[in-house]
């Protein structure tokens, strides 16, 4: 199936969890937060949350700004 | 107003949402040629606070220097912000997002109006400050220099009213001394100039108006010696704010000779 990440679409295959994404993407996986369909999913919730065809996620971090 | 604010060792502390912070000076965090560079303005400028972004993480390089791997959170509080947001649903959505990751409540709210001036929309910055607020957030606001909106604000709930010395990275200092001071009189939250600084006078003198803080970025990021104007920066705080308690001489039409003029042979 497809998702949207960061604006990219990427291919992953069903039953894929937001942790398992968030493995899969970063090695250090901290320090970043997620919103999938403009919902924030809570840290907690990620090992729970099972990704859906044609969602959309934003994976966010700090960075230097004014 | 806010008078002076000492805590329980006299010290003159800035204190907003019930924390101090002992440095009345906050820089941001873009613009520098590296983050390491940035850290060590930061320190040279003493601050406590730093106002950081809020962006997509780069997937295509996983490898990229992390802002919080030079200046670090454990010593700096961040403060983060909602540049680049033109409405106030997107600037909601980005300071939420902003409390998942960091997990506390104290944000920078702007809301811009257009990209040539990156004026304050004033319209959307209070209806944003208002679900915020609602939502538990304790909401420092960018704004206009408007007296009037700036009270709308601060009778909304924001705990810091952050009024543009000028047009965000001009440096063109502070061009409305006038409504500084009349938003700095009404106000009974930090009154913090934001925007528009370029150089330690632009931060003296609005600290010599009565503010309680100044918030630059591109001043320190932008000059030749960043580590050194942050320095500058620290000092021109300190000194405004210092005169500012002091409590400046009337100005004189003429002359007034400083020696006394009895005994003069």
């Amino acid at each position: 199936m497809e998702i949207y990440l960061n604006g990219e679409l990427m291919r992953v295959k069903r039953g894929l969890t937001i942790q398992a994404l968030v493995e899969q993407i970063s090695e250090e996986p901290r320090g970043i937060a997620i919103e999938c369909n403009l919902e924030i999913v809570p840290k907690s919730q990620h090992p729970n949350v099972v990704l859906q065809d044609g969602d959309k996620l934003e994976v966010v971090q700090f960075v230097g700004g004014g | 107003m806010e008078q002076r604010t000492e805590d329980v060792n006299g010290q003159d502390t800035l204190e907003i949402a019930g924390k101090s912070y002992s440095s009345r000076l906050i820089i941001g965090t873009g613009k520098y040629s590296s983050y390491k560079l940035n850290a060590e303005a930061a320190n040279s400028a003493g601050v406590d606070i730093v106002t950081v972004a809020l962006r997509r993480v780069n997937l295509s390089n996983p490898d990229e220097d992390k802002l919080s791997d030079h200046v670090s959170p454990d010593k700096f509080t961040y403060l983060p912000n909602t540049a680049g947001c033109f409405t106030a649903d997107d600037a909601v959505r980005t300071l939420r997002l902003a409390r998942e990751l960091g997990g506390w409540n104290l944000v920078k709210l702007e809301v811009l109006a257009d990209q040539k001036t990156l004026y304050p929309d004033m319209d959307q910055t209070l209806n944003a400050a208002k679900t915020l607020i609602a939502d538990g957030f304790d909401v420092m606001v960018y704004c206009s220099d408007d007296p009037v909106f700036a009270k709308k604000l601060e009778d909304s709930g924001c705990c810091a009213i952050m009024p543009l010395g000028s047009l965000i990275g001009s440096g063109l200092g502070i061009i409305n001394p006038i409504n500084i001071r009349l938003i700095v009189e009404q106000s009974k939250v930090p009154v913090i100039v934001d925007a528009g600084v370029g150089t330690a006078s632009d931060a003296a003198i609005a600290m010599e108006i009565g503010c309680d803080g100044v918030l630059m970025n591109t001043a320190i990021a932008e000059a030749k010696d960043p580590i050194r104007m942050a320095r500058a920066m620290k000092h021109a705080v300190i000194a405004g704010r210092e005169a500012y308690l002091a409590g400046r001489m009337a100005k004189k039409k003429y002359a007034d000779p400083s020696s006394p003029l009895a005994g003069l042979i």
